[in-house]
This record gives structure tokens, C-alpha cells and sequence, in this order.
């Protein structure tokens, strides 16, 4: 284990978890106004129908993967009497097909977003940067699902990938058996550290009020002028009689 | 029952003039940011014509408001709340910006710039979204006093049901028997479909005076409020990625001033007061089977502000003696229930919406003066109301989902109206069947005459302010549009223009007004700080920095050019201003 390894598999996840909580929580504090999708749906509709779909459903199938393959230990499947080969096949086909959806639609909402002029210039150097990170992480991510089919007892990231993931949350991280796991997968995990690191000040933030509440709300809100006669403290002058 | 107060309006449509000055006023005060450039949260219609957005009517294509399924229960037209959030990253029903219209200003920069030639030089126009130079189309007021009526008539939404009930045999010719123009704002409905659609629960109604809000910390950009909306007034800002809409200049209003389009108003034609209703009926009155039976049943929630049973409620549920003093001298309650003289516009998109219009006559008594006739005798007028169906017809799927008998009955009204008053001032002797035969007396006559003619500025507007106990609050009230990309905020957050915080209005509005009153030269609108901003600009005088002084060139001794004469008046003008 050398200071290399020590610094990517053990510093750095937790570097990011802090600033990911702390970004997100400064960003909510003093951003609120700035925190929304930035929709450019009023410019142009056409390409985005197929693309923002595309992207958005395949990524939610691709999270339930990731949460699948890194939370649920090899031992559970196992017991379960799921074969190493059927639970290959079906991450495969599962992974491959949502992460080629994803790939596809970002690809459809990027090139919408440089040659649409009003979405062009409507886009930001921030969100630029965001794209790179977005796109190597998810053309890294793809890349290790199509080797993880050519199959190598390296590339089995449930015995090496996910138990490192697991050993991040009771702050013992497993650095061996990261530092074990094949280039790909590293890298993966790499770009994937830095993507949820600028998550917090990128647009993506609108992800994180993903409106579910929006099904237990009653329709019509009311709400009254903020704060009643109470709410703030009076000023010098305008004490309440 | 659960007695609620309600801000509404009355346009008398009778008296528009299509000047667009409320546009105007609304746009300088509220819409003038990038970002917002194609928004008119008032704008003024002329009819028939499509509108704007193109065709916002035709809601068989924008899925705005309720409809009531077979169980009798109301539902998004657009879908419920599982469809809403499948359809969330692409809204399959969003109008596109050429469906309002793709902003533009023009190269001017051209005109002095371009070398001496054979040919003019001309202004260009560019598109304010792209930056490329632009073919104009369309806009927000393109079919304007019936341009391009031939062309664009047809298309108008209520003209084409209109065809389709009366298979074909109407030709398009009532452009010329009539043309009238519809401002529209905002309805702040009862029901407001665009609050229900709204998955971040960002869009209120104030419990207080039923404003519909945006809060614009709260709301993220998910667009489906600009579908949910019937009447498409709730846009969106396509530079914060917010929705923004008409806010009743909640801040004018608060303080007991009219909103800034009837302020500004030239027709002197909108009426601002209070209802009072029963928040615990609105859902089953829009739910109503019949489409025309909407406007009884919303007539029917509004609560009679003189009832003691009423009142004694209203107090109980919270509302301050002064609010119901306002209630009981409500212009609005008295045009809309009372005289039964206002219509809600669409009331089939079953929202409940608090705006209301006084349908015009004039187009009717014009027609009959020009054939000949007397257009104010009653018995000519009362003949000729049903003679002009296609006018009645078209009225009524403005205001009554197509029910004839109510507008009818307007109409018959105003021009009993005429008549009455024809006598009144002609000193003759009053004729008090005219009033009877539209079922009222000669008093109420007058009385609604004077309201609709002569009321004086405190008539038309009874507004009564947030609570007094409140009032050291009124200094900033933490809320919304004022905080924006445009007149608070300077310069960029570090996430792009739309982060960082604003300015609140009311500091902006301090620091212009004390660097006109330490300047001791006239402000320069150029400068930021010293813009005049319309909001809080009560219509009296004239404020230094409205109008741009002209270029000041030193007059020479007995030069009385242009450029001298146009210096001394402006030394006039800002002696006066102050």
C-alpha cells in the first residue's frame, strides 16, 4: 500500500463527501434563486424530447445499477443462488443497454446544445466543464461494463470495486482491494469522485430536489405573506403598541 | 364555510382604446430584463384575432386548465401528478418561443456607421436570443386593429368553433361588423390550475388577498405551470430558469395603490376591489357538470360583503375590520354580482378566474348608427343586440363557454343604460320602463352609471392596505420577482447569471432616489442608479431622469437653433420635475 494509493482510495472519497454536503448545503443557503434546471426547452423542443429522456431515464436506470452492484455483496446474490455468469448477463444487458441510452441522449442534448444558437449562448463555462465530467464519466462507466463482458477475474468489480465502496461508510476504507481493482474501474471511480465534487456548483444541483413531494401535496397552495406581526423582531420605532 | 378574501379586477371593455399603455407601463416595471424580453405579463388582444401566445385558447392543443372526468372529479388537462412527473424532462406541451415570439431589437449601429453610398443604410433586425439577424413574423400584438385579418382570422381559435357550430355559413365578414380589444393580465384565479401543476409547490395563492405567486426561491424550472395555464400567463425566464408571471404589483398594492396598468390606464376602464368568497365551495363550483353553468356557480361563491352572517364569519376566519369596510365598497362585487354586468373570461377552463369583463356594446351601436338608425333609442338597440348574433355568439365563448342569455343580458343592460341616460341629461322625463325591462330600477341605473362613467379615482380602486399592525413590514417584503437578473442584481453570481443574490427593490429604489436628490445636475438614465423605476412612481409630477435630456449643446449667443431651444426647455422641465 503505498502513499499513492492511501492519497485516491482513502483521502479523496472523503474529501468529496465534504465537499459535495458542505457545497451543497452553502449552495442552498445563499443560491436559492440560482438553484433550477435552466430549462432550454422554450427555444427548442425537438431534439430535447428524444434526448433529455433518453438521458435522464437511462441515467436513474443506470444509479439503480450502480446501487445494485456496489450496495448488494456478492456473498447475498450468491446465497440466493444467482450464478456469477446470470448476474453478469443481466448487468450486461442491463447496464449496457441503460448506459448506452444515456450515452445517446447526452449526445442528442449536447450536440442541441451547440448548435441551437439561443441554447449555445445560453450555456455557461460552468456547464461546459460539467459536460466533460458528465460525459468521461459516463463513457468511462460504459467502457468497464463492455470489458466487465469480456470477462477476468479482474474485472469482477463486486470483489473489488464494491467492497471498497462499503468499507467507505464505516470509515475503514478497504484501499487494497481498490488499488486491485483493474484501470478502468479506477478511472471510473476517479472521474466519478470529481463528478459528485462539482456537483454542488454546476446545475446539477436540481437533481437533489427531484419534486416527489409534488404526489403527496394537496393541488392548490396557499401560503400567507411570510411571517405574521411576530415573525421578526421589532425595530427600534416600530414596537407594537 | 371559510370566508377568504380576493384581489380582483373589472376591465370595461367599452372603453379600451387599444393604446397598450398598461402593456407599456407593465413591461417598463416589471419585464424589462433580458432573459424576459418576449413577456408581457399585460397585454392587449385585439378580437377576433389569435392572441398571444398564438392560439392560447385552443386548449385541445395546450392541455391548459381542468377538465371534470366522468366521475364528476376535476383533473389537469394536462395530466395528473404521475404524468407530470414522467413527462418532466421533456414537457411535451410547452409552447416554443415563436409561439409568443422570437425578441428582437434592430443594428442601428448601421445607420451611422455604414460608408456613403448610393443606397440608405438600414436598420437590421436582430434576434435577441441568438444575436442573428431575423426575418420578423410574429409577436405579441401582430394581428393588431385587424392586420392581416383575411390572413389571420380565420385562425383564431373561437372564430373557428364559431364555423363549426354554424356549419360553415358564416363568412368572415363580422371583422367588419366589429372589432373590440381584450387586455389581458393574470386571472389570480380561485382555483389556479398552474399552482396545481407546479411539482416544486413553488406557486401560491396569498392566503391574505389571493394573489398567485411565484416563489422564485423555491421554483426550479420544471415548466409545467406555463402548461397548467390556460390563459399562458405564467412564462418562463429563460435566463434564470424561472417561471415569472403578473403579480397584481403586490407591492403597489399592499400600500393601497392600483396595479401599474390601471394606473396607467388611459380609458380609465379597470376596476380593482375585494371579494369576498367561500374557499370551502370553489372545488365543487368548478366541478359543475355543464361548462355553462361555470359563471352562476361562480357567481355563486362570491359572498355578499353587507351579510351579517357573512361578516360575522369573514371576522371569525380573520379578516380585519377594514378589509370588509373595502368588501362592502367594492367596485368589482358591485359590477360583477350586483349589476351583473361583468363576465369572467373562459370560465369552462374551470379555474375561477377573478378578472372580469364588462363585454363591449359599442361595436352594436355603431353598427345601428350606421345603417340609419337611432344607435341609443332602447327599442333599437334591444333589437339590433339580437339581430348581431355572430357578435353575441363570439362574446359568449369569450365569457360564458357559449351561453348566449348572460351576455345577452349585459348587453341589454348597457344599453338600457344609454337610453335611461339619454333622458337624465336630455332633462326629458325618465322613462322607468327601460330600467324595468332589463330588471332593474332607475336609481340602480344611475347608479351603475356613475360607477361606470364618472367614478373618481378612489371609487375605482378601494384597496384596502396589508394590515395596519403589519406596516413596519411593508418596508421590504421578502418575496419574489423584484429579485431577478435585471433591476436589483448587478452584474453575474459565480454559477452563471442567474445565481448569486439580488438586490431587494426597495434598497435599489433608496439608493436611486438619494443620488437624484445629492446630484445637483438631472440624472443621467444611462447610469444604473439613477433609472426611474416605474413601480414606485405614483403618477404625480414628473420625476427627474424619466425622459433622457437631450445631447447639451452650448448655445451660442442668439442661436436659436434646435439644439439651444431644446436645452432651455429642458432646464425648464427640470426646475418643474422638482
Amino acid at each position: 500500500m503505498n502513499w499513492q494509493d492511501v492519497l485516491l482510495w482513502a483521502v479523496l472519497p472523503y474529501v468529496m463527501v465534504v465537499v459535495l454536503v458542505g457545497g451543497t448545503i452553502w449552495r442552498y443557503r445563499y443560491d436559492k434563486f440560482g438553484w433550477t434546471t435552466r430549462s432550454s426547452e422554450l427555444h427548442e423542443s425537438r431534439l430535447l424530447r428524444v434526448g433529455s429522456p433518453l438521458f435522464h431515464f437511462g441515467l436513474l436506470v443506470v444509479i439503480i445499477g450502480h446501487v445494485i452492484g456496489l450496495i448488494i455483496p456478492k456473498s447475498l446474490t450468491d446465497a440466493a443462488g444467482l450464478s456469477q455468469q446470470a448476474y453478469h448477463v443481466q448487468a450486461l444487458l442491463l447496464g449496457g443497454i441503460a448506459g448506452f441510452c444515456t450515452l445517446a441522449g447526452v449526445a442528442i442534448l449536447i450536440y442541441r446544445r451547440r448548435t441551437t444558437g439561443p441554447v449555445f449562448m445560453a450555456t455557461t463555462r460552468n456547464d461546459k466543464l460539467m459536460y466533460v465530467v458528465l460525459v468521461a464519466a459516463i463513457v468511462a462507466g460504459l467502457a468497464t461494463t463492455l470489458l466487465g463482458a469480456a470477462g477476468g477475474e479482474e474485472h469482477n468489480y463486486r470483489l473489488t470495486v464494491a467492497p471498497w465502496f462499503r468499507s467507505l461508510f464505516v470509515l475503514q476504507p478497504d484501499i487494497a482491494s481498490m488499488a486491485g481493482a483493474g484501470l478502468a474501474f479506477q478511472l471510473h471511480t476517479l472521474i466519478g469522485l470529481l463528478l459528485f465534487t462539482i456537483w454542488p456548483f454546476t446545475r446539477l444541483v436540481h437533481a437533489f430536489t427531484a419534486p416527489l413531494g409534488y404526489l403527496f401535496r394537496p393541488y392548490i397552495v396557499y401560503r400567507s405573506r411570510q411571517g405574521g406581526p411576530a415573525a421578526r423582531p421589532a425595530r427600534r420605532g416600530w414596537e407594537r403598541i | 364555510m371559510h370566508v377568504m378574501a380576493q384581489m380582483g379586477m373589472v376591465m370595461n371593455l367599452d372603453k379600451c382604446i387599444g393604446c397598450h399603455t398598461c402593456s407599456v407601463t407593465c413591461k417598463q416595471a416589471w419585464t424589462n430584463r433580458s432573459g424576459v424580453e418576449y413577456v408581457w405579463f399585460n397585454n392587449v388582444e385585439t378580437r377576433p384575432g389569435q392572441g398571444y401566445p398564438r392560439r392560447y385558447q385552443d386548449q385541445e392543443r395546450w392541455k391548459g386548465g381542468w377538465v371534470r372526468n366522468r366521475r364528476g372529479r376535476l383533473r389537469l388537462k394536462a395530466g395528473g401528478r404521475f404524468k407530470k412527473l414522467l413527462t418532466i424532462f421533456a414537457n411535451p406541451v410547452l409552447p416554443n418561443i415563436r409561439d409568443y415570439y422570437e425578441p428582437w431589437t434592430y443594428d442601428y449601429e448601421k445607420l451611422t456607421e455604414a460608408p456613403l453610398g448610393d443606397d440608405f443604410p438600414v436598420a437590421q433586425p436582430k434576434s435577441l436570443l441568438s444575436g442573428e439577424p431575423m426575418a420578423i413574423e410574429w409577436s405579441a400584438n401582430w394581428d393588431d386593429d385587424l392586420g392581416g385579418a383575411p390572413e389571420h382570422g380565420p385562425r383564431d381559435p373561437i372564430v373557428e368553433r364559431l364555423r363549426k357550430e354554424s356549419e360553415d355559413k358564416v363568412r368572415f365578414s363580422y371583422e367588419q361588423a366589429f372589432m373590440f380589444f381584450l387586455p389581458r393580465i393574470c386571472e389570480h384565479c380561485l382555483n389556479p390550475s398552474c399552482v396545481a401543476s407546479c411539482p416544486s409547490g413553488a406557486m401560491y395563492k396569498r392566503a391574505e388577498d389571493g394573489i398567485v405567486l411565484v416563489d422564485q426561491d423555491r421554483c426550479r424550472g420544471w415548466r409545467m405551470c406555463v402548461t397548467g395555464c390556460p390563459y399562458k400567463k405564467v412564462y418562463f425566464n429563460h435566463r434564470t430558469g424561472k417561471a415569472e408571471k403578473c403579480t397584481f404589483c403586490y407591492p403597489r398594492v399592499e400600500v393601497g395603490l392600483p396595479t401599474v396598468c390601471s394606473e396607467t390606464c388611459v380609458g380609465r376602464l379597470r376596476y380593482i376591489g375585494l371579494f369576498l368568497y367561500d374557499a370551502d365551495r370553489v372545488t365543487a363550483a368548478a366541478s359543475v357538470e355543464n361548462e355553462q353553468d361555470l359563471y352562476e356557480a361562480q357567481l355563486d361563491l362570491l359572498l355578499d360583503p353587507t351579510d351579517p352572517a357573512v361578516l360575522d364569519h369573514a371576522r371569525r376566519d380573520g379578516i380585519a375590520e377594514d378589509w370588509l369596510e373595502a368588501a362592502r365598497r367594492s367596485p368589482v362585487y358591485r359590477l360583477a354580482k350586483t349589476y351583473r354586468v361583468a363576465l369572467p373570461l373562459h370560465p369552462e377552463f374551470r379555474t375561477m378566474p377573478m378578472v372580469w369583463y364588462i363585454p363591449p356594446l359599442s361595436p352594436v351601436v355603431d353598427r345601428l348608427a350606421e345603417t340609419g338608425h337611432d344607435g341609443e333609442d332602447a327599442a333599437n338597440l334591444f333589437g339590433a343586440i339580437d339581430a348581431l348574433r355572430i357578435p353575441i355568439g363570439y362574446l359568449a365563448e369569450l365569457f360564458t363557454a357559449g351561453d348566449p342569455a348572460p351576455v345577452r343580458g349585459v348587453l341589454q343592460k348597457l344599453a338600457a343604460m344609454r337610453s335611461y341616460m339619454r333622458d337624465v341629461t336630455l332633462d326629458r322625463p325618465h322613462n322607468e320602463s327601460i330600467a324595468t325591462a332589463v330588471g332593474m330600477t332607475g336609481g340602480e341605473i344611475i347608479e351603475m352609471y356613475r360607477l361606470l362613467a364618472i367614478a373618481k379615482y378612489e371609487e375605482r380602486y378601494v384597496i384596502p392596505t396589508a394590515y395596519s399592525g403589519e406596516a413596519h413590514q411593508l418596508e421590504e417584503l421578502g418575496c419574489s420577482l423584484d429579485v431577478d437578473g435585471g433591476p436589483g442584481m448587478i452584474g453575474s453570481g459565480p454559477f452563471g447569471e442567474a445565481s448569486g443574490r439580488a438586490t431587494p427593490v426597495s434598497v435599489e429604489t433608496f439608493h436611486a432616489l438619494r443620488d437624484r436628490q445629492t446630484s445637483d445636475h438631472i440624472a443621467d438614465p444611462g447610469e444604473r442608479g439613477a433609472r426611474i423605476n416605474l413601480l414606485n412612481w405614483d403618477g404625480k409630477g414628473r420625476p427627474p431622469g424619466l425622459f433622457p435630456p437631450p445631447r447639451q449643446t452650448p448655445p451660442g449667443p442668439g442661436d436659436l437653433t434646435a439644439g439651444g431651444a431644446a436645452a432651455a426647455r429642458t432646464a425648464e422641465l427640470g426646475e418643474d420635475g422638482r
